[in-house]
């Protein structure tokens, strides 16, 4: 069906696109009534005879071509972006001038420090407005409507200052150049400049509001992009696989040349445009109020339209390639049936993106960011029965506090939100007329209030909708005093620290206490900061540093049955004003215990003291373990049975053994204590147990199997790398965080470590930005009169600096009622991540073996599904929509995966770690554990390569996870997110050999290097500043083993390796067989 | 004798019907958000084991009095009731866990249940009623 499908859809797609592109509204006005028709049909048309019209290509890749190349910037203040659209409509004539300044004021910002300059014509062309004119601002951009209002005309600047939050603007009169200065006096207010160091420069923040708030990572995702162009083609061709006996060629031969021969890849990207323009014309007569575009209006503006859209939000981040297909053509793309037993190569060459949902172009451009805020299915049910039939989990995966570069900061009295169910206002929002607003998740009407009517951006009122909360989907409020049950809390830090004999013997304690001493002054804080200490064995030892003592006073407490604080002022200090002694205090650890004898660890006393030092403030503990708790409350005995070989019925013990941990981490959450725990370790700690302590207290968990500081050099990097980035990394501190959906969707069931209080609401003592969620819904009402539904995850938290500040993150969705549609939306990464998190919860509540049978089950189940439901023509052969087609490798790579696997043996403890990685970690990282990446290394090539910062990054293929693809005259690297490997081949290249790792032969390869020689030469320098890339870009730092056949981590790469038959468990084609008998029995 | 038995039957059951009745106030509240998970689930694990004896009670009231009928009618209930607590995993908090209690639609099941014993006990309630009027009017 394949081959005929697709060849019908060039042919056919001509008029198609030919329509759109040229007038794409007037086409598809005409449909505008039908509504649904475009959309479904759409879909089914795509499928039968698609759009792709080689015809209009060059026409459009004249125009849209350069759009993705060109810098964003440029396109940015050139073409009117998309506030354009707003204002447009009343009177498209008239307006174009005023059209263009909004833009250019906001293209200022980006760069605070050089916005003067750009400002200044903008300004100037708007601020005209305002002085002279008390008139003209109002009349001509906003509705007509606004002007109504009290004295519009002398409004604009001179009303603005009632609303209390903006009064620094007084007088707007004086203004033209000085539209630079309020937005950044807007922003600065809340001391920006100290504030959001690690988030991003704030002012620009707000500028940045508009328009690539999204888009923070382009240059980590663009890595993508040269080589996007391929990847449809590459799939294709690779074709022919050596595995399949059948006739492999058959129907991919077909599409193959065809595929690279008569599309262009970009060109037809762009051609696909006018559909989706399409589409969304048809959802957009749904959006009353602000949304509405005449088509008018469309027709002439549309390519200015697709300009601006790539380079905007997530397109940036996408791969060209793939921005524009999934933009505009997910549908045959996405659905693009692919046998997979026929096709190998179904690796893309770069990054695998998240599809883009197929949403009007300009609420697409100011949608969550993906790496935010995911949903496993791009596109929503209409019922939950549909949602069954799909057998794809419905869920959203979040990574609210992620570290931004461009965040919009708003200050403001008064928090626009619903009044019935409290969601904050946001982009998806409509306006029902100028001075209300309809929730876009309880559907009530709202008033808007006059001070929101002002729009401190371009200093003009009556335009609610061109505030920064409504133009941008993620967005920071500095809360007002009502948002505090107290005053904010100072930054507090404390370190427990196990001190026993087992813990000297490791040696931690030297590279705790020397990280925290160089690390001192960046622990994010402000003068309030408080720090202490608390070492123990069997007995607990506090330290009392209050200022003016000569040196830390040690307290020991023995009686660990009833912990009592020995001298509770003075045990927790400002960190600003004692700082010497707490200097002293770590300078001397190490060696205080150095010749202890003590083999006893009481952590759970050592906890509870910890808790009842935090609980009047709240604040961060550390725990530092690296035995078995053996005395005490909280004591716990070994339950790992040496040598015992996992079987998948068998593996226990994946539960706590008591809940005192549980109980202690619930406290800790109540009093806004987190604890993160460091496990330092080389035998068995019961970690399920330990864990729960960090895992309901909101915490993070570390784990170090077999630490040992000069046994194992290359984990006392690790350790110290982590450290760093424990140390100095954003936190906030009480947070909590509501997590609201459209009515009729509802969520049941969390991931992550936190504690759920009440249905929603998810109490985190600390957030920190690694730390991810995932959440599961299920659909309680039909969503049948709607056409998009929205999420909204509320982060209401402290900052270190003691500012009480509410992170808005808003994800519009479409909502469709065919299956192929559905399917089309589908995330597999999404919905791998989503279905790991599920199948822990299943090996904790029931058993490994269950968990392993849903994970299969859920391939089984939702590929039976499309087969059945969506697949018109059956065809032989293990069938997947392209959009899916990495779900069975990615579900092999899970029940491969340290957390399910029961072949090798796999210790308990690392296991459980494995777990609770895959419920906390955000999705890239986790997919990395998960699928790793492998490259050739010693080929590397500037060609394609990526520039960062004036370093060339080169970019080699991902290949598949299989010893197949291994080369005994090559060199491969694997990026296994917590560890990289450089194999090197037997008879690798010895330039290869000499010019990076500086060995003379394969002989003299070191067994265990950790890491590259800096040499002078081309090659060396490539490979560096790809390791140094891949590492820069994940929180965490992996660390580097070259490894040769000889190694003894070879094995440990070689499990890696999931495509390939091990011990026990099936091989990928294997896998295959297994999954289409299932589906076709 | 009989009259006795389903006089103490009956107050026990009234005890029940009210401790169901408990429950699925505490468990709505919780849904509404009246109250936290935590709150709620100490509340409602402190009744977990007085639920329990007085079922049983009930249940081996009936067995000593020879009324195979209700006997067996309690009998699934009471070993339910012991089943459910016997099988709390050791690092839960009880029956009712705080931290678990929103995920997986735990919630609505411990409500559902809630739902089943009240009704129950309230069939049991005019069970007994009847039985007893009946005994009485015999004796």
């Amino acid at each position: 069906m394949s081959g005929g499908g697709y060849a019908a859809q060039n042919g056919a797609g001509g008029s198609y696109t030919n329509g759109p592109s040229q007038n794409p509204v007037g086409v598809y006005s005409s449909n505008q009534g039908l509504m649904a028709p475009p959309l479904t049909g759409f879909m089914n048309s795509l499928t039968t005879k698609g759009p792709p019209p080689p015809g209009p290509n060059p026409y459009i890749t004249g125009r849209h071509q350069p759009s993705p190349v060109a810098p964003p910037p440029s396109s940015w203040s050139g073409v009117a972006p998309p506030p354009s659209s707003y204002s447009q409509h009343p009177q498209p004539g008239v307006t174009p001038p005023p059209v263009a300044p909004p833009p250019s004021s906001y293209s200022q910002h980006p760069q605070p420090g050089v916005m003067p300059p750009p400002v200044a014509p903008p300004p100037s062309s708007y601020s005209q407005h305002p002085q002279p004119g008390v008139t003209p601002p109002p009349v001509a951009p906003p509705p007509s409507s606004y002007s109504q209002h009290p004295q519009p005309g002398i409004m604009p600047p001179p009303v603005a200052p009632p609303p209390s939050s903006y009064s620094q603007h007084p007088q707007p009169g004086v203004t033209p150049p000085p539209v630079a200065p309020p937005p950044s006096s807007y922003s600065q207010h809340p001391q920006p400049g100290v504030m959001l160091p690690p988030v991003a420069p704030p002012p620009s923040s707000w500028s940045g509001v508009t328009q690539a708030p999204v888009a923070p990572p382009p240059s980590s995702w663009s890595g993508v992009t040269p080589t996007p162009v391929a990847p449809p083609p590459r799939s294709w061709s690779g074709v022919t696989s050596t595995p399949v006996a059948p006739p492999p060629v058959g129907n991919h031969t077909g599409p193959g040349p065809y595929s690279t021969g008569t599309r262009l890849p970009p060109v037809f990207q762009n051609t696909m445009q006018p559909p989706a323009a399409l589409q969304q014309a048809g959802l957009y007569q749904a959006q009353p109020g602000q949304m509405i575009r005449p088509p008018a209006y469309h027709s002439p503006s549309a390519p200015a339209l697709y300009t601006q859209v790539q380079p905007s939000g997530s397109a940036a981040q996408l791969s060209p390639s793939l921005a524009a297909m999934s933009l505009q053509s997910q549908t045959p793309e996405a659905l693009r049936v692919v046998n997979l037993l026929q096709e190998r190569n179904i690796l893309p060459s770069g990054a695998v993106t998240p599809p883009t949902p197929c949403l009007p172009q300009d609420l697409q451009k100011i949608n969550c960011c993906p790496e935010v805020f995911r949903c496993t299915l791009t596109s929503i049910p209409q019922t939950q029965a549909l949602l069954n039939k799909a057998k794809l989990p419905l869920g959203l995966l979040l990574h609210p506090f992620k570290d931004l570069s461009q965040l919009p900061v708003v200050t403001s009295s008064n928090i626009v939100r619903c009044r019935s169910c409290r969601t904050y206002i946001n982009p998806f929002v409509t306006f029902v007329d100028a001075r209300r607003w309809k929730c876009n998740l309880c559907h009530r009407v709202n008033d808007v209030p006059e001070e929101f009517m002002y729009n401190p951006v371009s200093r003009s009122y009556g335009a609610p909708h061109k505030r920064p909360e409504v133009q941008n989907a993620t967005i920071e409020f500095i809360a007002p005093s009502e948002y505090m049950l107290r005053p904010p809390q100072p930054a507090v830090y404390l370190f427990v620290l196990d001190v026993s004999h087992n813990a000297v013997e490791t040696g931690y304690l030297d590279v705790v206490c020397q990280s925290l001493l160089e690390n001192l002054d960046s622990l994010p804080g402000d003068s309030r900061t408080k720090i202490g200490f608390i070492t123990f064995d069997s007995t607990i030892h506090f330290y009392n540093l209050q200022e003016g003592l000569s040196q830390p006073q040690m307290l020991i407490v023995s009686d660990i049955d009833d912990v009592f604080l020995p001298s509770p002022d003075s045990l927790l200090v400002n960190l600003s004003e004692c700082k010497e002694l707490v200097q002293d205090l770590l300078t001397g650890l190490p060696q205080m215990f150095s010749s202890t004898m003590e083999t006893q660890s009481g952590l759970g006393p050592a906890l509870q003291a910890g808790f009842k030092l935090l609980s009047p403030t709240g604040g961060r503990i550390s725990v530092f373990q690296t035995q078995l708790p053996t005395v005490g409350i909280g004591a716990l005995k070994p339950r790992e049975e040496p040598g015992q070989k996992a079987h998948a019925k068998e593996v226990q013990h994946l539960n706590p053994a008591t809940d005192f941990y549980k109980k202690l981490a619930l406290d800790c959450s109540g009093h806004h204590v987190a604890v993160d725990l460091f496990l330092l370790s080389a035998q068995y700690c019961d970690l399920s147990s330990l864990g729960c302590i960090s895992r309901y207290s909101a915490g993070s968990v570390y784990y170090y199997p077999s630490y040992h500081r000069q046994r194992s050099p290359a984990q006392t990097e690790r350790f110290q790398r982590d450290l760093k980035r424990y140390l100095t990394r954003k936190i906030g501190f009480e947070a909590v965080m509501r997590i609201r959906c459209t009515k009729g969707l509802s969520i049941h069931t969390f991931h992550g470590n936190f504690f759920v209080r009440s249905t929603d609401l998810l109490s985190l003592a600390n957030v920190n930005p690694d730390a991810g969620f995932a959440v599961q819904m299920s659909i309680e009402e039909n969503l049948l009169d709607l056409q998009a539904v929205s999420f909204q995850a509320a982060l209401l938290y402290t900052s270190s600096k003691g500012e009480r500040r509410i992170r808005v993150h808003t994800l519009c969705l479409p909502v469709v009622n065919s299956l192929s549609d559905i399917f089309a939306g589908a995330d597999v990464q999404a919905i791998t991540a989503l279905l790991a998190s599920m199948a822990v919860d299943r090996s904790v509540t029931a058993s490994l073996g269950d968990a392993r049978d849903a994970l299969i089950n859920a391939a089984i189940d939702s590929l039976s599904s499309y087969r059945s439901s969506v697949l018109s023509v059956q065809q032989p052969g293990l069938l997947a929509p392209a959009c899916l087609r990495l779900l069975p490798l990615y579900i092999l790579a899970l029940l491969k995966h340290r957390a399910f696997r029961t072949s090798a043996s796999t210790r308990l403890d690392e296991r459980v770690f494995s777990m609770f990685q895959l419920k906390s970690q955000p999705l890239p990282f986790l997919m990395l554990t998960v699928h790793p990446g492998l490259y050739r290394a010693d080929d590397l090539s500037d060609e394609g390569a990526l520039n960062v910062s004036e370093r060339t990054i080169p970019q080699p293929r991902a290949l598949q996870l299989s010893v197949e693809k291994l080369s005994r005259d090559a060199a491969f690297l694997m990026d296994c997110g917590t560890v990289l490997y450089l194999w090197i081949g037997r008879n690798c290249n010895p330039v290869f050999l000499t010019q990076v790792l500086g060995v003379e032969s394969y002989a003299a390869v070191p067994l265990n290097m950790d890491q590259l020689p800096e040499l002078d030469t081309a090659e060396s320098s490539r490979i560096r500043a790809l390791i140094d890339w891949l590492r820069e870009r994940r929180p965490f730092h992996p660390v580097l083993h070259v490894i040769r056949d000889e190694s003894p981590l070879k094995a440990e790469f070689l499990q890696y390796l999931i495509e390939d038959l091990s011990e026990s468990a099936l091989s990928y084609y294997e896998f295959l067989l297994h999954l289409q008998q299932q589906i076709c029995k | 004798m009989e009259a006795a038995v389903f006089i103490l039957s009956l107050v026990d059951c009234c005890a029940l019907i009210f401790l169901s009745v408990y429950f699925i106030i505490t468990l709505s509240d919780l849904e509404c958000d009246y109250i936290n998970a935590r709150a709620c689930c100490s509340k409602l694990n402190k009744w977990v084991i007085p639920e329990m004896i007085g079922q049983a009670l009930a249940t081996v009231l009936m067995l000593v009095s020879m009324h195979w009928f209700v006997f067996l009618l309690n009998l699934p209930v009471a070993s339910w009731n012991v089943y459910r607590y016997v099988k709390v995993p050791l690092g839960n908090m009880g029956v009712y866990d705080p931290t678990e209690i929103h995920n997986r639609g735990q919630l609505k099941s411990h409500m559902k249940e809630a739902m089943i014993k009240l009704g129950f006990h309230l069939l049991c309630f005019f069970i007994y009623l009847y039985s007893m009027i009946l005994a009485l009017i015999n004796d």
